[in-house]
């Protein structure tokens, strides 16, 4: 039976999680859901490795840093299918402000974020740590990108799912779509509208 | 005087000197606008409008082109629909347009525009311009992240209010919207703070202060009423 089921993916990149929360504004419909695929992969998943043979991939959140960027290029290299899943991966969207900062803006950024507006010890964050146990360095914080980028422009997307967050409904009807074997039709306010 | 001429394939008749975009609208057929707005002048500088020549081939904007007989107009093929996508992705590339977080989100013409157009991304690498947001005037702002360069608030100043307070100045991608001499808005003193502007801005650029995401609604009719008003003798 398991072998029969549709292998999603949900994927949490550069975003707020807003598109995952209306993801599970599904409510009950996610039973149903549950019935006829298989969640391989996600936030809400305790899974550490993005699978192979993955049949469908939501992918929220544009492209920040480095770990969005291996993670993206793995999700498109072990799916079938790419859903670019919210106004983030679609355009960049408040993710990508940053970019109006130039092409060199990772310093300002941080210094703004861990700096400027902190009141109580403010500090960097430390990409490498000393691991005791092996006596080695570990990249913990994930070095961020020069510019944000859509999730398009970092590798083949093939359907384009916006809104901030995309409404329930939105999301059930690609789903529904795409379980019953079709290409999502992309058209109208109920589909298309960004913000 | 009346015309004959074809508009995808139907005959129908316009009056001499009307263009072609009013001789669609009074046959039922309408043409997809953004820099048109009922009330002004137009000046066909969104090339929304373009509807394609039969004969020359050629594109024109119906909001500036006049009828004329036994004219070959086609307002809806694929090419044209094509254009117009890529044209609305432009203006989205060209600036910053966030809808999340726009005072304009689900009151915007570019917004309504892209869904029309079955925009369901923008093909072309976004600019990141960096643009300036000028809130010099006590009771409105200028964010130019958002603006389109129509031109509907400068139309708007200098033929409805007769104040002239917006021009365009540069050309090409360095174009933009200024108040006065180029300065800060709220010390432009020819303003008379009717906020005729604000209603004919087709996206959030123009806004009043204090709105937030998805408040600034704006009432594009009343600047057509305000117009025709006196010629249709509404106020007497």
């Amino acid at each position: 039976m398991m072998a029969n089921k549709v292998k999603l993916a949900t994927v949490w990149l550069g975003g707020c999680s807003g598109c995952h929360m209306s993801f599970l504004d599904l409510d009950e419909w996610l039973f149903d859901l549950a019935q006829q695929v298989e969640l391989v992969f996600s936030p809400i998943a305790d899974v550490k490795i993005f699978p192979e043979g993955v049949d469908v991939a939501l992918i929220e959140g544009a492209v920040a840093n480095e770990d969005n960027f291996a993670l993206v290029k793995r999700a498109r290299a072990c799916s079938k299918m790419i859903i670019s899943f919210g106004d983030c991966a679609v355009t960049g969207n408040v993710t990508a402000l940053r970019n109006i900062l130039g092409p060199n803006n990772v310093e300002q950024v941080l210094q703004r974020a861990y700096h400027d507006v902190q009141n109580l010890q403010p500090q960097s964050p430390r990409f490498v740590v000393e691991d005791c146990a092996t006596n080695t360095l570990h990249e913990i914080v994930p070095p961020l990108l020069p510019q944000v980028l859509p999730v398009h422009a970092v590798v083949p997307v093939d359907v384009y799912l916006p809104g901030c967050p995309p409404p329930a409904p939105r999301i059930r009807a690609v789903l529904t779509q795409l379980l019953a074997g079709n290409t999502p039709q992309m058209i109208g306010r109920e589909m298309l509208k960004f913000g | 005087m009346s015309k004959t001429l074809t508009l995808n394939g139907q005959m129908i008749s316009a009056r001499e000197g009307e263009s072609i975009l009013d001789a669609a609208h009074d046959a039922g057929v309408s043409i997809p606008t953004l820099c048109h707005m009922n009330g002004v002048g137009d000046v066909g500088a969104c090339r929304m409008c373009l509807v394609e020549l039969a004969g020359s081939g050629k594109l024109v904007p119906a909001c500036t082109t006049k009828i004329s007989e036994g004219m070959e107009v086609n307002s809806d093929t694929p090419q044209l629909h094509e254009y117009r996508r890529m044209l609305v992705e432009l203006i989205f590339s060209e600036r910053n347009h966030v809808c999340a977080v726009c005072v304009a989100n689900g009151n915007c013409e570019l917004q309504d525009l892209a869904i029309y157009v079955g925009m369901d991304h923008v093909r072309y690498d976004y600019l990141y311009p960096a643009e300036s947001i000028d809130v010099s005037h006590p009771m409105f702002g200028m964010d130019h992240n958002r603006c389109i360069l129509c031109t509907r608030c400068v139309r708007t100043c200098d033929e409805i209010e007769g104040a002239h307070v917006w021009d365009i100045t540069a050309r090409g991608i360095k174009s933009h919207t200024i108040t006065g001499l180029a300065e800060p808005w709220g010390e432009v003193n020819t303003c008379t703070n009717c906020g005729k502007c604000v209603m004919a801005c087709p996206t959030g650029a123009i806004f009043k202060l204090g709105a937030t995401v998805a408040e600034m609604e704006k009432d594009r009719e009343k600047l057509a009423f305000l117009k025709n008003a006196r010629e249709r003798r509404e106020w007497v």
